[in-house]
This record gives structure tokens, C-alpha cells and sequence, in this order.
């Protein structure tokens, strides 16, 4: 039985969900996030870029670091790796499919969330813990949160500016996809956007690192709060698929 | 045939432009005054193998568009040089 549970308890599956850290050349937080699931109870592994089939994973997850040298944008050439189109695959099918740092920046490249992430408005590069709130719980790295519930989660980026047009902020807004937003805005992020999700809530961007707050030895526990929801949608559709099966 | 193309990227007007402000506000030390709107991006530029400038400009159109710039935050230009017969790549010097 695997040991994770979300905030209100819920204990999805009795089937210890499969995750697919995705590893791009230059991704570093790869390890990271692969310990914080298996703290949690998922059974996570890496998948090199190069690999076209995520078959037999019940969740994806594209780490932060440098994919690709950040050449050109960050995420600009990542998007074009192989295993992209496996990941826009699963998460078109409803998989759970994460976005931590670069990956949110890789996922808006690819088009799999909308907007983009520029140069923080001070040109500083950030490494700092951030306050965050949760403003939606419609999402699958937030479902069982509470919606106002504070979280600090260490920021680590140069390019963590989000932003979009008009039309795409006001969508966002219309259909609650802001999922995490600052407490005070660090790097210039429209509407203090943290994290943000697709229509369907399944895929989940965010420029914080919850895997770099899952024990309070580390300073915060509180990113294990966001992992373990992602683990337990991943957990409940592995669950569904083995029964299914 | 081989041309030449200069791929210029630029933040799109109303996207906030850090370096082009740092930039800005660092001139006026220097001694440089009356110079303004200052703003930072890319000149991007490769040989492409096609049978007229026109095929060429599609090409490169297409590169700047699905590669060299993101329309979320920028606008690319295109300029497609006569063609170069010794035109190989690289940085080549005159």
C-alpha cells in the first residue's frame, strides 16, 4: 500500500502510481523530484528525452534545470525532444503532467500551457524561499488543498516572469486555472502568477520547487502538500487502469 | 542556390524589456545622453540551400516562426541577402 495521502486524508489507490521524471540534457532537479515521490509513496523513475513512448506511466513530470542549455529561450528547445510528443500524448488522454521551474517553462513552449515566462523584472536571478497562496483547487497539483492556504516554497529562476495577453489572463481567471499565486510578487509575474493549469486541470505549470520543501529539515514541508495531490490523482488512475485491466 | 538570412527577434512593443531599461539607465553615467527606447533582442543568422530567394524567405519564415521566436512575447523579421556562392556557414569574414 503506498503511504502518501492528500491534505484531507484521501488515500486514492491501493496501486502505487508510475511516474515519469522526464530527463532533458541540462535538466538538474531530476533526483530531487524523483526522492520527494518516492517519499511520498510513488514509484518514480527517469526517462531519458530521447525515449517516444511513456507507456505504463500513470503521471509525467519535466523537472527543473537548463533543458538544452536554455539555448535560445528556456524551453524553446526542449519542446522539439522526442519524448514531447508523448507527453502532449498522455496529457491529451488526462494523465497528470508537471511542470516544476523549466518544465513550466517547456510546457508553455510546447504549447501544452498557454503564455510565456520572460526575464524576472529585476534581471536578478531569484534563489529564495517564496510565500505562496493557493487560489484554485481545480487543478491535480492542488485538488484537496485548501483554496487560501499558505505554502512556503523555495523560487529558483531567471526567467520566471509570467506572462500572456489580455484575452488568456481573463480566461484563466474565468475558468479558476491560476492555481498558485505570490504572496508578494518577486519576479513580475502578471497577477502574481505562481502556477497555472490547463482547461482540463490535468496539466500544471509552476515556477516554484515543491520538491525542494518536502521535509522540514529542508525548511518547508510544504511542497509535499502539492506532490502528494499530484499523487494521488496519478495513484487514483492507476488504480482505475489496473482495474480496468 | 545558397542565401543568406538575417533572422532579427525582437520583444513584442508593450513587453517589458529589463535589459533595454538596465541598459537605458546605465548610459546617462557613461556621458551618453538623448538616447532612449532602448530595447535588447537577437539577430539569428544561417545559409539556406533553395532554388530562388523566395522558397528561401518561406523557409526562414518558418524557422523564425516555429523555432527562433515565441508569439507570445516576440515578433521576428526576415531578410533573405542575394544568394552567395561562397556563402558555407559560419562567420565567414569578407
Amino acid at each position: 500500500m503506498p503511504a502518501f495521502a492528500d491534505s484531507n486524508g484521501r488515500h486514492a489507490a491501493a496501486v502505487t502510481p508510475r511516474i515519469a521524471v522526464i530527463v532533458f540534457p541540462g535538466s538538474n532537479c531530476e533526483h530531487d523530484v524523483a526522492a520527494a515521490l518516492g517519499g511520498l509513496g510513488g514509484a518514480a523513475e527517469l526517462v531519458w528525452h530521447r525515449e517516444r513512448s511513456l507507456a505504463g506511466f500513470d503521471a509525467v513530470v519535466l523537472p527543473g534545470g537548463f533543458a538544452h542549455g536554455d539555448y535560445l529561450r528556456p524551453g524553446a528547445i526542449a519542446r522539439f525532444s522526442p519524448v514531447m510528443a508523448a507527453v502532449a500524448a498522455v496529457a491529451a488522454e488526462g494523465a497528470p503532467v508537471l511542470g516544476i521551474c523549466n518544465g513550466f517553462q517547456v510546457l508553455t513552449e510546447a504549447g501544452l500551457l498557454p503564455g510565456a515566462l520572460q526575464k524576472n523584472r529585476g534581471l536578478t536571478f531569484l534563489c529564495t524561499d517564496a510565500e505562496l497562496r493557493v487560489t484554485s483547487d481545480r487543478s491535480v497539483l492542488t485538488a484537496g488543498v485548501a483554496v487560501g492556504r499558505a505554502l512556503t516554497i523555495p523560487i529558483n529562476h531567471f526567467e520566471g516572469n509570467y506572462t500572456c495577453d489580455a484575452s488568456t489572463l481573463a480566461q484563466l481567471r474565468d475558468e479558476d486555472r491560476i492555481v498558485l499565486r505570490y504572496a508578494e510578487n518577486p519576479n513580475g509575474s502578471v497577477d502574481d502568477i505562481a502556477g497555472i493549469c490547463n482547461e482540463a486541470g490535468n496539466v500544471v505549470g509552476l515556477m516554484p520547487h515543491p520538491e525542494r520543501a518536502c521535509d522540514p529539515l529542508l525548511g518547508s514541508g510544504d511542497g509535499a502538500v502539492l506532490l502528494a495531490s499530484f499523487l494521488a490523482t496519478a495513484g487514483a488512475r492507476a488504480a482505475s487502469a489496473d482495474s480496468a485491466a | 542556390m545558397t542565401f543568406e538570412v538575417l533572422v532579427e527577434v525582437r520583444l513584442l512593443a508593450g513587453i517589458a524589456d529589463p535589459q533595454g531599461a538596465t541598459i537605458e539607465r546605465s548610459l546617462p553615467a557613461l556621458g551618453f545622453a538623448g538616447v532612449s527606447a532602448v530595447r535588447v533582442g537577437k539577430a539569428i543568422r544561417f545559409c539556406v540551400d533553395a532554388p530562388d530567394a523566395a522558397a528561401a524567405e518561406t523557409l526562414a519564415g518558418e524557422v523564425a516562426r516555429r523555432l527562433l521566436s515565441n508569439p507570445v512575447i516576440e515578433e521576428a523579421t526576415v531578410t533573405v541577402c542575394q544568394p552567395s556562392p561562397t556563402a558555407t556557414g559560419g562567420t565567414q569574414q569578407p
